[in-house]
């Protein structure tokens, strides 16, 4: 105890064993503590439509409440960024430069939604079997051919769910039973009723999840127009605080 | 105010002022990351002019507050008096110090009686009891410790401590993940509480407002 107590002045972490990182063999922990939570991704006959609240928080506090997690990556690809921001922004970065490349290349050839989906799965699954994972949900929408829509969720361990509804977070377990529920049989949604989805969907993620705020932008992928909306503000409805009293 | 393991998700705050107390707190219950009731009451009654703000484990200061306010009925019905405001504090940190092992609450009590007017006692979970005139407790009270600390003064009225306690517990539901929903506001004075729901949104108008920008957006509706 006394050799522990000179070995470890001037390192009260150490001492009261507060961090795993000085145990050995393992490292701090910095990823995962800046998270992103819901992204929902919704395909329409016309297009696709993501959403995601503005909140990346740090901890329990919600620290950057402005923050746009759906992120245009070319004129036919949108993508939501889930989980780990930082490793959003990163694989951003990366995903830029190969547009970037492709520019350069200039040989009419562009990123495809589902090309982009495949380089996902490969790069998350080569980080999840380093033991290095990137702590990353992401959400990928698109225009495939110039006139099919494609919606795909990749998860932090690299399995792609291509589905008419993707998701991340607290909305693969609120929202895709909600939209499931309203699928019509026989046909895609209209935008209309995408639309109606996406608002009572953030709505209700904003009642029951607590790392979210009721500010959150949307993204709209069809045929001709690639672009972020919002922020919109969840419609959120307090009368029943009225009702309990008590408890 | 939380259902599993953690530090009382929520934010509670209870202020003096001249004739009486403030007290606020927010309207979740959350269960980790899940929100399990969006409208929640933490502002329980003990007596008539007694009440205590509740966080941490729900079901635990739930069942506290019962005990409480059946010993304070008691008290009341033996002696034909109303209870003191210290006696309901006095009863909380007594249960709270014997288990404090296995509890997990922390309670603000606050109240007016003829002896000595309005009071807030803070008990936290260590079951220690401080009468202080201004206090704030659970995970959001972190978030505005410095501003209640600035913008408290002895000797306020009514309306300035009301919306000194409703703009504290704003911003903590705007910064605390574990706090949210609306805030709920508790007078308590002579003629007893006052509660009331602050909920500055109008359902109705953020859903135009939303139409609206959405079908700007958008270009349906």
């Amino acid at each position: 105890m006394a050799n522990d107590m000179l070995t470890s002045f001037g390192r009260p972490r150490r001492f009261y064993n507060l961090m795993s990182a000085d145990l050995p063999g393992t490292r701090f922990p910095a990823s995962g503590i800046t998270p992103g939570s819901s992204v929902l991704g919704i395909r329409f006959d016309g297009g696709i439509l993501v959403s995601a609240d503005t909140l990346v928080t740090y901890g329990n506090l919600a620290r950057y409440q402005n923050v746009d997690r759906v992120i245009k990556i070319s004129d036919s690809v949108l993508l939501g960024g889930g989980g780990d921001f930082a490793d959003i922004q990163s694989i951003v970065r990366t995903i830029d430069q190969k547009i970037i490349n492709d520019h350069c290349r200039d040989d009419g050839a562009s990123m495809k939604p589902m090309a982009l989906v495949n380089w996902l799965t490969r790069l998350l699954y080569g980080r999840r079997s380093l033991k290095q994972p990137l702590k990353a949900e992401i959400i990928v929408a698109g225009i495939e051919d110039g006139c099919r829509p494609y919606l795909s969720a990749v998860d932090a361990r690299g399995s792609p769910f291509e589905n008419y509804v993707a998701a991340s977070g607290f909305a693969r377990l609120i929202a895709v039973p909600l939209v499931r529920e309203r699928k019509p049989i026989d046909r895609d949604f209209s935008l209309k009723e995408a639309s109606t989805l996406i608002r009572d969907c953030m709505r209700i993620l904003y009642y029951r999840d607590t790392r979210s705020i009721a500010q959150y932008t949307v993204g709209i992928c069809t045929p001709d127009n690639c672009s972020i909306k919002g922020p919109f503000k969840a419609e959120e409805n307090w009368a029943i605080a009225d009702h309990v009293s008590g408890y | 105010m939380d259902n599993c393991d953690y530090f009382g998700g929520t934010t509670i705050i209870a202020v003096e002022f001249d004739g009486g107390v403030v007290m606020g707190a927010d309207s979740r219950t959350s269960c980790r990351t899940y929100v399990s009731n969006r409208s929640a009451d933490k502002l329980t009654r003990i007596t008539d002019h007694i009440y205590c703000c509740r966080s941490g484990s729900a079901s635990q200061t739930q069942t506290l507050a019962n005990t409480v306010a059946y010993a304070m009925n008691y008290y009341e019905c033996s002696m034909g008096e109303p209870a003191l405001v210290r006696d309901a504090a006095v009863h909380f940190r007594n249960k709270i110090y014997d288990s404090r092992q296995t509890m997990m609450a922390s309670i603000i009590v606050a109240g007016w009686d003829r002896r000595h007017g309005g009071q807030v006692y803070s008990v936290p979970i260590t079951g220690l009891m401080v009468h202080e005139p201004c206090a704030v407790a659970g995970s959001g009270a972190a978030y505005i410790q410095g501003f209640v600390t600035a913008h408290y003064r002895p000797g306020m009225q009514q309306a300035d401590t009301v919306e000194l306690v409703k703009n504290a517990v704003q911003l903590a539901i705007q910064h605390d993940c574990s706090s949210g929903g609306i805030v709920r506001l508790g007078v308590i004075n002579e003629y007893g509480m006052d509660a009331c729901v602050c909920c500055d949104k109008d359902p109705a108008m953020v859903k135009y407002a939303n139409t609206l920008l959405w079908n700007l957006e958008f270009g349906i509706w």
